[in-house]
């Protein structure tokens, strides 16, 4: 009550709401990852594995990113590849290598 | 008993070390036998806030790697005989410190103290992490701000898995002590309020420290708040944290700084 009326009279939107809906929200994703192994890490690692089995990779150029929104949530993975990387595909299988 | 309280909070400058002297100071006024012990290492700083950073001669380490012994390298403070420093190394490598080494010395102060303070580092590495190791209470000192009210989460989390207690199956008793309360920031909706924060971190008040030059003043001049000016509004709050700690029931109020009534109707956010 007396929060909305000092509003009223100074004009100013009050943040303190926005705080606590950001952390209500935040908190209860942090606390259900506690005691998990880092899940985007583990991603990461087993994703380059399965890459480099058939192109030669820097694991450097390997971002795996997760973006948390309010219904859904976006997992993007961006591989950074060598230009011909198919090339030198074929002629590994040629040399009965991989 | 002995009771090993850690004081803890993740973020740093929430006010952990200023909230150690002054705990510790008020539980030494209500006659209780207290040491102070800085985990700190290589950023000391307790001393320095209890007006002993002269009268250091050995620390923590010290005792730790066996070359002074504990009754060496505690200091008594000049103005309560019952209140002790247990300082932190200021030059030494963290890594000095280990968890047998820690058990050792909370071991031999429990039979000494009714209460033993352990002033945490920022952050959750090894030194937050061995400063909470054997407590049995702690006190999340938090700040009205998201960022600090995450990392006090954080550290409740690692409370509730890291400790001995914990892995006993027992439970640390926790507290959250707000810190640089402002309540006519929080009644404008400025700042989160005492109910915003106790809500999303599911876990009792231990008292409301609220903003004041009193507490600068009182680490200008070396002196635990509760010591320099007991009548000013943050000595009152911490003094009655104090109090609640030793398992009085004392009203919860927020101190104010000599403000208007109306003001003062306005320190609570209204439901």
């Amino acid at each position: 009550m007396s929060m909305n009326l000092l509003r009223l009279f100074n004009g100013r939107k009050a943040s303190a709401p926005v705080a606590r809906e950001r952390l209500q929200i935040l908190l209860a994703h942090e606390r259900g990852l506690r005691g998990q192994p880092d899940l985007l890490a583990t991603l990461r690692e087993e994703i380059l594995a399965v890459v480099s089995r058939h192109i030669q990779l820097d694991p450097d150029k390997v971002t795996v990113k997760l973006d948390r929104g309010p219904t859904v949530s976006t997992l993007e993975v961006d591989i950074e590849v060598p230009n011909n990387f198919e090339h030198e595909v074929r002629a590994n299988r040629r040399l009965g290598a991989v | 008993m002995a009771n090993v309280l850690v004081v803890t909070s993740g973020k740093g400058g929430v006010g952990k070390t200023t909230s150690t002297a002054a705990l510790g100071a008020a539980l030494a006024q209500a006659g209780e036998r207290v040491v102070v012990i800085d985990f700190d290492v290589g950023l000391r700083n307790l001393d320095l806030v209890m007006g002993a950073e002269r009268r250091v001669v050995f620390d923590l380490i010290n005792v730790v790697q066996g070359v002074a012994k504990l009754q060496q390298a505690l200091i008594r403070d000049k103005r309560l005989e019952n209140l002790w420093l247990l300082p932190a190394s200021q030059t030494r490598d963290k890594d000095a410190l280990t968890d047998e080494g820690v058990g050792r010395i909370i071991a031999e102060l429990r039979t000494k103290f009714d209460w033993i303070l352990c002033d945490s580092p920022a952050g959750i590495e090894r030194g937050a992490m061995l400063a909470m190791r054997y407590a049995d209470e702690a006190v999340i000192v938090t700040n009205p701000e998201v960022s600090s009210v995450r990392d006090s989460d954080r550290i409740i989390g690692m409370l509730d898995s890291k400790t001995v207690k914990a892995e006993q199956g027992e439970r640390v008793t926790k507290h959250i002590l707000i810190t640089r309360f402002d309540p006519a920031r929080a009644a404008r909706g400025e700042m989160l309020s005492i109910d915003d924060i106790l809500e999303i971190l599911a876990t009792p008040l231990l008292g409301i420290i609220p903003e004041s030059q009193d507490v600068l003043r009182a680490s200008n001049v070396g002196s635990p708040v509760t010591l320099n000016n007991a009548a000013s509004a943050p000595a009152r709050a911490y003094t009655d944290a104090a109090r609640r700690l030793m398992g009085e029931s004392v009203d919860m109020i927020v101190p104010a700084e000599r403000r208007g009534l109306m003001n003062r109707l306005l320190g609570r956010r209204a439901a």
